[in-house]
């Protein structure tokens, strides 16, 4: 089996994003960077799957700037085997994602696509979706547990009211969820040894996709701020409070 | 042009979840959208389609009951919604989990660039909507002939689950697939209100310490009649289950009294809670940073704070 994991290079986890002063964007300069929290835990799958016998290779793919390749690095050191960039300065929307990692999947002849639910930059938990639509797969999103079998794979989802599981039909796309893994951390050899896995750079246009935005961004603004709240001194002081000043209980 | 709205239920109950998302239709019909309408697609649904029609601003609810869309299963729906989408301009769904399972895949079928977790309604073709944890509000304009959007309930006021007399039409369909199918459910069972329509939320983090500890919360949570929720944190470390977890990609709330307890309030914590109008937050670090956000911060040991709030509450309650 062959699995293919696409990663997303995004403003790493801690750090808090700054709206420009032109309400422009995010800004983005000397930020720190790194893979998408529910890629790294996709990659991870993939790898115990590898470990369990069950897959002979892993591709990770990414989409975006040139720096996107480091984010392939990262994920060849955890264990991945080879890379994909389809490098860009256009910042591709989840369509024109979904539209490239079909090409990439039917290309490859990938059985199986593990990625995260969303990233964590635009937030828009589509990707997956997608992707298994226009390849006209099974869909198991927001997994916390999967089981491969023989031409299928059960998957365990975290929704709304708690579980539920669903047996998918191979090919298929997962997207993960927290719970599903701890991903490993690169071991400095493993670090060593993904510098010499290879990296095929591609662009939009080899496989014909339009990834021309749909969404057209008029404006990005912070969030109205909280008001700077008390400290009280003991719970009378609080129950108090919430009964007299905010009339909340 | 018209909207259609689609109803999440378990063929059973109409979820209040839509009635959030047809509140986002009423504002996009008020800006040149046209009619509402209903789907209430699922199998033996027909009590749904009743309970539908009367949902407020409702002109029409279509069902469409077959037994291949028995379970929600994304494969079977997006066709369904898919076969209607020709006479609509604007297709909704609350941003829920059944939401986000099924709407990118209806978008993709349409070839539209979905627009998530809509907060506010600007033009006909203009939305706001979260990005970066809800650190950053980005107000976009799409350029698809057809709106495919997902509604994030908290930021729109529920319209009336009664008082409209929509028509209600039934269509036949046959949406059985091969491709996946449903295979059980382990669902939270619990007394309390639902987190993301509770008026006051009482949720824990990794300084409650234990799964066991949880406890602690319940006498607070049944005295103010709050939903029980909680961090990443302590969802990772097995304290509570996922459904409890309250952040950037768990459930976002917006009760009128949140409570934090034992939550230093990592980024992604406060996306899912920030909106709420009251916050309280009891925590022993008092540098967390949770107290930036808080309107009322308690630096005491939850332990002790805990059972004495419980305490006070009664007296004056």
């Amino acid at each position: 089996m062959k699995i293919l994991v696409p990663v997303k290079r995004v403003i790493d986890y801690n750090v808090k994003a700054r709206v420009k002063a032109d309400g422009s964007g995010v800004d983005l300069t000397n930020v720190k960077m790194s893979m998408n929290p529910f890629d790294e835990i996709a990659v991870e799958e993939a790898i115990r799957l590898k470990e369990a016998g069950t897959a002979e290779e892993i591709v990770a793919v990414s989409i975006g700037v040139a720096q996107a390749q480091e984010t392939i690095r990262t994920a060849l050191a955890m264990g991945a085997d080879r890379g994909i960039l389809v490098q860009t300065d256009v910042a591709v929307e989840p369509l024109g994602v979904a539209k490239l990692l079909k090409a990439i999947v039917e290309e490859e002849g990938a059985d199986l696509v593990i990625l995260g639910k969303q990233a964590i930059d635009d937030d828009s938990n589509q990707t997956g979706q997608m992707l298994a639509a226009l390849l006209g797969w099974a869909q198991g999103t927001f997994a916390s547990k999967v089981e491969l079998g023989d031409g299928k794979v059960q998957v365990t989802r975290e929704v709304d009211g708690g579980l539920e599981t669903l047996t998918l039909k191979l090919p298929a796309v997962i997207t993960t969820d927290l719970r599903l893994n701890e991903p490993r951390y690169a071991s400095l050899p493993n670090i060593m040894k993904a510098k010499k896995k290879p990296i095929d750079t591609k662009a939009p246009e080899d496989y014909g996709v339009d990834v021309a935005p749909r969404l057209e961004t008029v404006s990005v603004a912070e969030p109205p701020k909280r008001a700077g709240g008390v400290k009280v001194e003991d719970v009378a002081q609080l129950v108090d409070k919430l009964k007299n000043e905010a009339r909340v209980i | 042009m018209s909207i259609l709205v689609v109803a999440e239920h378990d063929n059973a109950v109409l979820q209040p979840a839509t009635l959030a998302a047809v509140a986002a239709a009423k504002e996009i019909a008020a800006k040149g959208g046209g009619d509402i309408h209903l789907l209430v697609a699922g199998a033996g649904c027909g009590a749904v389609g009743e309970a539908a029609a009367k949902v407020d601003g409702v002109v029409k609810v279509i069902v469409v009951d077959d037994a291949g869309l028995a379970h929600n299963l994304a494969e079977a729906l997006a066709p369904a919604v898919v076969d209607l989408a020709g006479d609509y301009d604007y297709l909704l769904a609350p941003a829920t989990t059944a939401g986000k399972n099924l709407m990118p895949r209806v978008a993709a079928l349409l070839d539209v660039q979905q627009i998530s977790d809509i907060m506010a309604v600007e033009a006909g073709d203009t939305f706001v909507r979260p990005i970066y944890a809800g650190n950053a509000l980005a107000t976009v304009k799409s350029t698809d002939a057809k709106k495919v959007i997902t509604v994030r309930t908290t930021a729109f006021d529920a319209v009336a689950a009664d008082g409209g007399s929509a028509e209600v039409e039934t269509r036949s369909g046959s949406y059985g697939q091969e491709l996946s199918s449903f295979v059980g459910q382990e669902l939270s069972k619990s007394e309390r209100p639902e987190l993301t329509s509770a008026r006051v939320v009482i949720s824990g983090g990794r300084g409650i310490g234990s799964a066991e500890n949880f406890a602690i919360l319940n006498g607070i949570a049944d005295k103010l009649g709050a939903a029980i929720g909680a961090s990443r944190a302590a969802v990772d470390a097995g304290y509570m289950p996922n459904d409890y977890q309250v952040g950037q990609t768990g459930k976002v709330v917006a009760p009128e009294l949140y409570i934090a307890v034992g939550i230093s309030g990592a980024i992604q914590h406060l996306a899912g809670m920030k909106d709420s109008k009251v916050i309280v937050a009891i925590n022993k670090d008092e540098e967390a940073p949770i107290f930036q956000i808080a309107d009322y911060g308690l630096v005491a040991d939850l332990f002790k704070a805990i059972p004495a709030l419980e305490e006070e509450l009664n007296k004056v309650l």
